[in-house]
């Protein structure tokens, strides 16, 4: 019998960029076991829930993640909201998704730089952090915020992006697209890029509905489960298609984000097409009492937020679901029978989210 | 199967002005809406404490007896609440980001507010 090692990965190793621990158990240069370890970022944002008033915890929902922290606060907002049955302003829904996708898009093309970083490829990685920059200028110009947009509350959104600006904005998404078709066409076509990818770290669609893999990772095994599809915000009034693959390799998941970014755009435009006029916010009265689970799709995958309140200004509990804390099984999958070398590039195909997971 | 397909990419940003700005000889990009860091106006505070109460990360603490409002830049995360909900519109949020700083520490602004005499009070001083 080949005699095992074990080898620490992280949480400090080049290629992550956020803490995770793997122990990597190997015979020879294969990897038999992976044995994940997390807790080295843990800040108690869900015990917090208990110390601030529930209309301020909308700020700190929002920055549990550095990179969907719009989704989050949109999620909160969500639950608080089904509480305390308020009806939120059509417009303020549609400008909700906007920003949403917007958030997408940076989210996948940050993913898109550090997975070509990940094999290697820098130039690749400048490339698509440059495109990102004019996603993050458009947020600035629109909330304040480049990656921390704190736009959503409860009741609505604060502020309201004017006709001429979404006319310029969904204008500027065409010229950003076509740049977007030129760096997918080297993720998807170049033939270093697919030997390096195709047939590494494959997940079947049996194991990844198993194992609860959520988001591009359970796309890219062919499970077709998008949470966009049960219409939250003004995801149910867009014609929405569900990018899925069939392969479960690192290439198949890297073909699912590069779609999903013309997705995104598509959605953005059709959402400019048919924002309605109208107040963007309500008043909000009162204080949630009850409880609630709400849903949403965020650039990794489906996200939960559980709210319960009791009738005070404070709620009682927040637990927060992450896309990367279910995706977690399914890496640990992926990586048994895998070549050591291919460690980083499996790990960081699942888009792992460190701070979001541990919160 | 195609090869050399980041060739065109790559010899356009060859030829091409940087992406990035050579800051800080050219001013970095800024928005009307840019989030950089609050300052008051202390003349026109009230010291209610609104804005104590809904700062998320407790970095204003407002003291009514030595009419006193300190902020603590490095707990600040400056999410525009505070300029948000304060009932007077003394709080406005500056674009520009705060200087670097090697020292920790309050900054304490000093309330010049005086409240307006009313009429009836008026008379009571005059007679």
């Amino acid at each position: 019998m080949t005699k095992q090692i074990i080898i620490p990965f992280g949480p400090q190793h080049p290629v992550l960029p956020e803490p995770i621990h793997l122990d990597l158990v190997l015979e020879d240069e294969m990897v038999v076991e992976a044995i994940p370890s997390i807790g080295y970022i843990h800040r108690g944002f869900e015990k917090l829930v208990e110390k601030r008033e529930f209309t301020e915890y909308v700020y700190v929902a929002e920055r549990t993640c550095g990179i969907c922290s719009f989704i989050h606060g949109l999620t909160y907002c969500q639950g608080i909201e089904e509480i305390m049955q308020v009806e939120v302003p059509e417009r303020a829904l549609f400008l909700r998704t906007i920003w949403s996708e917007y958030s997408r898009l940076h989210s996948h093309l940050l993913w898109l730089g550090l997975f070509a970083d990940s094999f290697g490829f820098e130039n690749l990685f400048m490339n698509a952090w440059r495109i990102r920059e004019r996603i993050l200028d458009v947020m600035e110009q629109t909330t304040g915020g480049r990656v921390i947009q704190g736009s959503c509350k409860i009741g609505g959104v604060r502020r309201d992006i004017s006709g001429e600006k979404l006319g310029q904005m969904s204008k500027d998404l065409d010229s950003i697209g076509q740049e977007l078709e030129e760096l997918t066409n080297v993720f998807l076509r170049d033939a270093s890029i697919k030997h390096r990818l195709k047939n590494v770290g494959v997940l079947s669609r049996d194991d990844a509905y198993s194992l609860g893999a959520v988001g591009p990772t359970a796309r890219g095994s062919g499970v077709s489960l998008d949470m966009r599809k049960t219409g939250y915000a003004a995801y149910g009034k867009l014609n929405l298609e569900t990018v899925a693959e069939n392969d479960g390799d690192c290439y198949a998941r890297c073909v699912v984000r590069c779609r999903e970014l013309f997705t995104s755009i598509d959605l953005i435009q059709q959402a400019v097409r048919k924002i309605p006029d109208g107040p963007t916010d309500v008043k909000v009265t009162g204080t949630p009492d009850g409880e609630y689970f709400t849903r949403s799709e965020q650039p990794r995958g489906e996200l939960v937020h559980y709210l319960k309140g009791n009738g005070t200004k404070f709620l009682v509990r927040s637990r927060i679901r992450t896309p990367t804390l279910t995706n977690i099984p399914p890496l640990v999958k992926m990586l048994q029978g895998c070549e050591l070398a291919d460690v980083p590039v499996i790990v960081l195909s699942i888009d792992p989210c460190i701070s979001c997971t541990e919160r | 199967m195609a090869f050399f397909e980041m060739v065109k990419t790559a010899l356009r940003t060859v030829l091409s002005r940087p992406a990035t700005i050579r800051y800080p000889a050219e001013p970095a990009k800024k928005t009307l809406l840019t989030r950089g860091h609050v300052t008051i106006d202390e003349s026109r505070c009230i010291s209610c404490g609104t804005c104590q109460r809904k700062c998320p990360a407790q970095a204003i603490l407002l003291n009514k007896e030595e009419k006193t409002w300190q902020m603590d830049r490095l707990r600040c995360v400056v999410c525009n609440s505070c300029v948000d909900t304060c009932p007077v519109k003394c709080l406005f949020m500056d674009t520009q980001y705060t200087a670097p700083t090697v020292t920790r520490g309050v900054e304490i602004v000093t309330i010049t507010y005086v409240k307006p005499v009313k009429a009836a009070d008026k008379g009571e001083i005059q007679g």
